[in-house]
């Protein structure tokens, strides 16, 4: 008999598209939020392969804060088309006016927050009854302790305490009228397994992960692009460095890292390297409370 | 590189939060700004040392309560393996959240304190690690700074455990005598303890055969999706996607379709769209048949090996993880794999004591974390093993019609 050895990555992969499966199995109207980052990216390499030769069964949805890298914009669109799946795309600034919401102010004021308001409308006008996103346990503390399958209620609401326990491989997404799902189908991915799944699939990335001359905004340790939607101060240090992204959120709240790495073998060895998180060194939003992470899910964030 | 999913076991004062944290530490695992941010809540709550468990509590109430709520997911690698650890809490009223973290781990790290030998707790989780068939057991004992490194403490708990775990039809057990705190036998043989020949608890999780454990005999594929593109180069084309739970399936292999028991050959084998010479566990793969027959999402796909059990009536053994107790009588919902159906808890046979495995008759209501015997039956046929036989398609829960709340853990037999 031949030697049934599967590598980690296979078997995370295995595990991932048994997910992506379930989904399709069990819900009416899934979504999948993408974002053109690397994780999303990965989602969508994971659904085409679930699903192959058929297409992937539900759309890409983008919930636009309107803080984008134009790079990843590009990407996804072209993603989209590639992919042949609809692209669904609502901005956060119509939401804004159409309710009336009030922003964030201050330094490196962020729309994190407000994305949930989009997002839950967009589940609302779609009917979706889960959404598939690219968290990964291992990025905050929060996140470790979410479930695979993740419901939430009418008002997207995550209760920690109310979780539905997982057991074996088997995800209840039973849910009554108005409630959803969001499932982290790479909940059990760490950062390096995403950069090594992307190399290994040689899966396309938008142009802001590899190094690039940017002028950026030195904040403590944090770099911060120069951009229209970042107020630049009197004493404001601006410089030119030679930066890349770790992980591509909004413009106003992502910090890039100093890096000479052109191609995923560099940025795999910088990573290996490195001994600062990702999310500690790129998400300047994560660090205002404790429990920032978990503040904005239980108010529906993904 | 491959996987081992472990879950660690013991109670707070056992030491598991400083075992895991050192685990962590040891392999690089723990950034500097995540060990900077553990330093500053240490101080905010003001103590002198850092608290490692804060690493692990990542919830508001946790770190407020100081103490764990809920299964955590932490991950570390070496040059070897990546390692997955279900951080699970031990008091005794989680019972349901070990099950949980144990129903997907391949291995257990019981922790016992030197200085106080087996005890209720050590007992409670061998007992569920042996109901939920954990292949691989391994017993830490700690504190060994605090009893001078003493071979003889440490050989009269394992010759302890030892005579417990025979009742308990637990199979691969292996003792370390280590200190999480001093970091003996962790990554590096101590010195301290120069009579102790066998591995450090690092190098037996970097080559604990995980492999084995896998069962290549019997072969089980539930359908999870039918993919059917329709488009007009892929016309009649019909794959049913799933994950090969045990076994292999080849191409010109004879397969029944369960629970209707239809006959038919594998047309092609595919994984991730490319034909393959055969799918494996624990592979996702895409099966065509020669025949165009009706087969839907739950069944299951079976090669002629040994086949499973098809019935409506189906005994376990459950661990209640609802609020709401579990009354003789009720309806719920029996999910096996992608098959969801109705069922009855007809009965509840007996009630086992997790702290002596005694038995308890003439039980009418099972209240959270209970463990206990009950008569199923289902509205149409399930396909399922034992789950002492095949563990991986003997596992299942029941639902909450109403409430959708995962109700129960079911270990069918």
């Amino acid at each position: 008999m031949p030697l049934h050895k599967l590598d980690y990555l296979d078997l995370l992969e295995a595990e991932s598209i048994h997910i992506m499966r379930e989904v399709a199995g069990q819900f009416e109207r899934p979504a999948l939020l993408f974002s053109g980052g690397k994780d999303s990216i990965t989602l969508v390499q994971l659904a085409l392969k679930a699903f192959k030769p058929g297409k992937i069964p539900f759309p890409l949805v983008h919930i636009d804060t309107g803080h984008n890298f134009p790079e990843a914009l590009e990407y996804r669109d072209r993603i989209a088309e590639q992919t042949g799946a609809r692209l669904i795309v609502r901005k956060v600034e119509d939401t804004i006016k159409a309710k009336g919401l009030k922003e964030q102010t201050g330094k490196f004021a962020s729309r994190n927050a407000l994305q949930s308001y989009t997002l839950l409308d967009t589940i609302e006008e779609f009917g979706f009854d889960a959404c598939i996103g690219g968290a990964r346990r291992d990025e905050e503390k929060a996140r470790a302790k979410e479930r695979i399958f993740s419901v939430r209620d009418e008002f997207g609401q995550w209760d920690p305490k109310k979780q539905r326990p997982e057991l074996w491989n088997l995800y209840n997404g039973k849910i009554s009228k108005g409630e959803n799902v969001r499932v982290f189908p790479i909940s059990n991915w760490v950062e390096l397994d995403v950069w090594n799944y992307i190399k290994r699939e040689g899966i396309e990335l938008p142009s802001i992960y590899f190094t690039h001359e940017r002028e950026v905004i030195v904040h403590h340790e944090h770099l911060v692009a120069l951009s229209p939607f970042v107020r630049v101060d009197e004493d404001d240090v601006i410089v030119k460095k030679n930066v890349r992204y770790r992980t591509v959120g909004d413009m106003t709240c992502t910090a890039a890292v100093e890096s000479t790495a052109s191609s995923i073998d560099d940025i795999i060895a910088e990573i290996n390297k490195t001994n600062i998180s990702e999310r500690g060194e790129t998400r300047i939003d994560d660090q205002v409370s404790e429990a920032a992470m978990e503040d904005r899910k239980k108010n529906g964030y993904f | 590189m491959d996987l081992l999913r472990f879950i660690t076991a013991g109670s707070v004062d056992d030491g598991k939060s400083t075992l895991i944290g050192r685990l962590l530490y040891d392999t690089d695992s723990i950034k500097v700004d995540q060990l900077e941010t553990i330093q500053k809540q240490s101080k905010n709550k003001g103590e002198g040392e850092i608290d490692l468990a804060l690493f692990t509590d990542g919830l508001r109430a946790e770190r407020e309560q100081g103490i764990t709520i809920d299964v955590a997911y932490k991950y570390f690698a070496t040059d070897k393996r990546k390692f997955i650890i279900a951080d699970a809490p031990g008091h005794i009223q989680y019972t349901r959240n070990m099950v949980t973290g144990a129903s997907n781990s391949d291995l257990i790290i019981i922790l016992i304190d030197a200085r106080l030998g087996v005890i209720e707790q050590t007992r409670r989780h061998s007992i569920i690690a042996s109901l939920l068939q954990l292949p691989h057991v391994v017993v830490t004992i700690n504190k060994m700074d605090m009893v001078d490194y003493s071979e003889e403490v440490f050989n009269s708990i394992v010759e302890e455990y030892s005579k417990m775990a025979a009742t308990l039809n637990i199979k691969d057990v292996t003792f370390i005598p280590i200190s999480a705190l001093k970091g003996d036998n962790i990554v590096n043989p101590s010195e301290n303890t120069p009579w102790y020949t066998g591995d450090t608890l690092l190098h037996l999780l970097e080559n604990v055969d995980v492999v084995s454990d896998i069962n290549f005999s019997e072969s089980r594929f539930p359908v999870q999706y039918v993919i059917r593109p329709q488009s007009e180069d892929l016309h009649d084309y019909r794959g049913y996607a799933g994950k090969v739970l045990s076994g292999t399936y080849k191409k010109g292999d004879a397969v029944t379709v369960l629970p209707d028991g239809i006959e038919s050959v594998i047309e092609a084998v595919e994984v991730h769209g490319q034909e393959v010479e055969e799918a494996f566990a624990p592979q996702s793969a895409v099966i065509r048949l020669k025949d165009d027959i009706d087969i839907n999402r739950g069944d299951v796909i079976v090669t002629k090996t040994a086949h499973p059990k098809v019935s409506q009536d189906i005994e376990a053994t459950i661990c209640w993880m609802d609020n709401k107790p579990l009354v003789a009588g009720n309806k719920y919902l029996l999910q096996v794999q992608s098959r969801r159906v109705r069922c009855v808890v007809k009965e509840i046979n007996f009630k086992l004591d997790v702290n002596t495995l005694e038995k308890h008759e003439n039980i009418s209501e099972a209240a959270l974390n209970d463990v206990v015997h009950v008569t199923i039956k289902t509205a149409s046929p399930i396909v399922y093993d034992n789950y002492l036989s095949l563990r991986a398609n003997g596992g299942a829960i029941l639902i909450d019609e109403t409430a959708h709340t995962t109700v129960a853990g079911c270990m069918l037999n």
